[in-house]
């Protein structure tokens, strides 16, 4: 590994991929517990389409897509508002479009020789020293985004309505969450690629949530996790001469799988454990409920 | 709460109704849910609100959160519009499908009800702070403040969204039926915290227990699409027509007793 460190693209790969592990940690656990991992994989796919447009106008791919996801995630906010009980399939209809508008004008496109396969699996060996400042801005204005209004973005992905009652602009909030999203959305493609994005939002978030106890805690698992999943791709793939934003993902998958496992037995032995001394039970709550103090008179 | 009083005491200043509804209509999509609902309702009153389900009682409630929007009509809480309002009103939603494994403990729920007042992009205060220990405490939940809501009993959670519903010290405290999954031992108890909070807080209760309605409350309304507004808390013969097609016989039979006005017990 430490001669690999030697080479630059692979120092700017590592990087990359801690910056984009921390984005992930924090966003996707808001992605995850706010339910808007549909949206967040439409805004990825669509996103497709503003490197098209970029293309076929002359623009850099990266600034058509960053715009492009940016005007389909509030388009999509606003349908999920709106319409509520067909969200998703306004959601649906978007993503494909976007991705149709996407592959059209790349076609157009005179001379087209961009790698596609490069957008759907990312091409972390290749990223570039400026992108690396791009993503470093990012990450700060997420975690500030963050830090500053915790309690208001915790208490809007408890529940919405309430903060609604209380006078937080939940809306505001929740299209800012949107627009940072399809940002940073846009930075891991370059990394992972567009069909792996969802992946490292969502797999180290869930495996957080279970061990943790609040939000911020749940971000910084998360965080944790994805750096762990994503520099044991990167080291599996350079050992093994695999594609790197895939194997990155495998690794993620392979730890899903395993915590699945993990708390199949867990439960299990739980369970086995309560049938022998349900004296000491203090886990069901059914049996709890008698017991409880009644309060103050 | 100290405002609701000082407002109350000053007999001067006249003192802008509690709620006030004029000719609001509503309806989901086709569905004509509140038809040509009008009602004043004073500060300090104590309203249960009964009906069949499906009649529109949430729907009610959530109009006058500034949730929903009425189709027609006007609605002013404390003499404001209910968005501008909002933050003076304390609210217990009905049963809460929130996600079991969200990572939140007892005590960030309670802080919850403290964002009315706090500052956008500040952390909690010491007073904050102060408050939520006092109405977990209240409600009997101050010693599981640091557990996972979602590994509480459905009562016991029932009991957080209370005390976060009383942290915002609201002028106006709305539930919707707030005793639907606790043990009966802690019905009591609530309503004798709303009891004693009615002194200075207006309340308004949607339910279903009949009983309640009638040894605590100061006023009942039923609501089955129209609303029918009735000053003390007798049940009238009207209500129940209206609320419940034909089990007046079902009350007569179950707990007739309760149907007529009861004289409280200290």
């Amino acid at each position: 590994m430490w001669d690999a460190l030697q080479l630059e693209f692979m120092r700017h790969a590592v990087a990359a991929g801690l910056l984009v592990s921390l984005v992930c940690g924090v966003l996707g656990t808001l992605v995850v517990v706010n339910r808007i991992v549909f949206i967040s994989g439409g805004i990825a796919h669509a996103a497709y389409g503003g490197i098209g447009l970029a293309l076929y106008f002359g623009a850099s791919p990266a600034l058509g897509a960053t715009l492009f996801s940016i005007a389909i995630s509030m388009v999509m906010g606003v349908a999920s508002i709106k319409s509520k009980e067909r969200a998703d399939t306004v959601i649906g209809v978007m993503w494909a479009l976007g991705m149709a508008l996407g592959i059209i004008f790349t076609e157009l496109t005179p001379g087209y020789n961009v790698d596609l396969m490069s957008y759907l699996f990312g091409s972390i060996l290749s990223v570039p020293g400026s992108d690396i400042w791009y993503m470093l801005c990012l990450n700060l204005v997420v975690l500030l985004f963050v830090f500053f209004f915790y309690k208001e973005l915790l208490a809007m992905s408890y529940d919405e309505e309430f903060s609604f009652v209380v006078g937080i602009p939940v809306r505001a909030l929740y299209f800012v969450l949107l627009g940072l999203i399809s940002l940073s959305v846009v930075m891991i493609i370059r990394v992972v690629g567009l069909i792996l994005v969802i992946a490292l939002l969502t797999i180290p978030p869930f495996i957080a949530e279970k061990y943790t106890s609040s939000l911020g805690r749940m971000m910084v698992l998360a965080s944790l996790l994805s750096m762990v999943f994503t520099l044991a791709g990167l080291w599996v793939s350079y050992q093994f001469n695999l594609a790197s934003g895939a194997t990155i993902i495998m690794v993620a998958g392979f730890a899903f799988f395993l915590s699945l496992a993990v708390d199949a037995v867990a439960g299990k032995r739980r369970q086995t454990a309560d049938r022998r001394r349900p004296e000491d039970d203090h886990r069901r709550p059914k049996k709890q409920n008698k017991e409880i103090p009644t309060t103050d008179n | 709460m100290e405002q609701a009083l000082s407002q109350n005491a000053d007999p001067l200043t006249s003192v802008p109704d509690a709620i006030e509804v004029e000719e609001v209509c509503f309806s989901y999509e086709r569905t004509e849910v509140l038809k040509n609902v009008s009602f004043r309702l004073k500060q300090g009153e104590f309203l249960g609100i009964i009906g069949p389900n499906g009649g529109g009682k949430t729907t009610l409630v959530r109009l006058l959160l500034g949730l929903l929007n009425p189709d027609r009509g006007k609605i002013r809480i404390l003499g404001e519009a209910p968005n501008a309002a909002s933050r003076r009103v304390g609210y217990v939603p009905q049963s809460m499908e929130l996600s079991r494994s969200f990572p939140i403990s007892v005590m960030d729920v309670a802080f919850m009800g403290r964002l009315a007042r706090a500052r956008m992009g500040k952390r909690y205060t010491r007073e904050d702070e102060e408050k939520v220990r006092q109405v977990l405490e209240k409600v009997g939940m101050w010693e599981h403040r640091r557990k996972l809501i979602g590994k509480l009993s459905g009562g016991q959670k029932q009991r957080v969204f209370i005390a976060r519903a009383l942290a915002t010290d609201p002028e106006i405290l709305f539930l919707d039926e707030p005793t639907a999954s606790v043990d009966p031992e802690f019905q009591v108890n609530l309503y004798d915290i709303l009891e004693e909070l009615n002194k200075q807080v207006t309340i308004i209760v949607i339910t279903h227990d009949i009983g309640v309605v009638s040894s605590y409350m100061k006023s009942i309304a039923c609501v089955n699409k129209h609303f029918i507004f009735h000053e003390g808390s007798q049940i009238t013969q009207e209500m129940i027509d209206m609320a419940y097609q034909c089990p007046v016989d079902l009350i007569a039979h179950g707990m007739p007793h309760r149907v007529l006005p009861t004289h409280k017990e200290e």
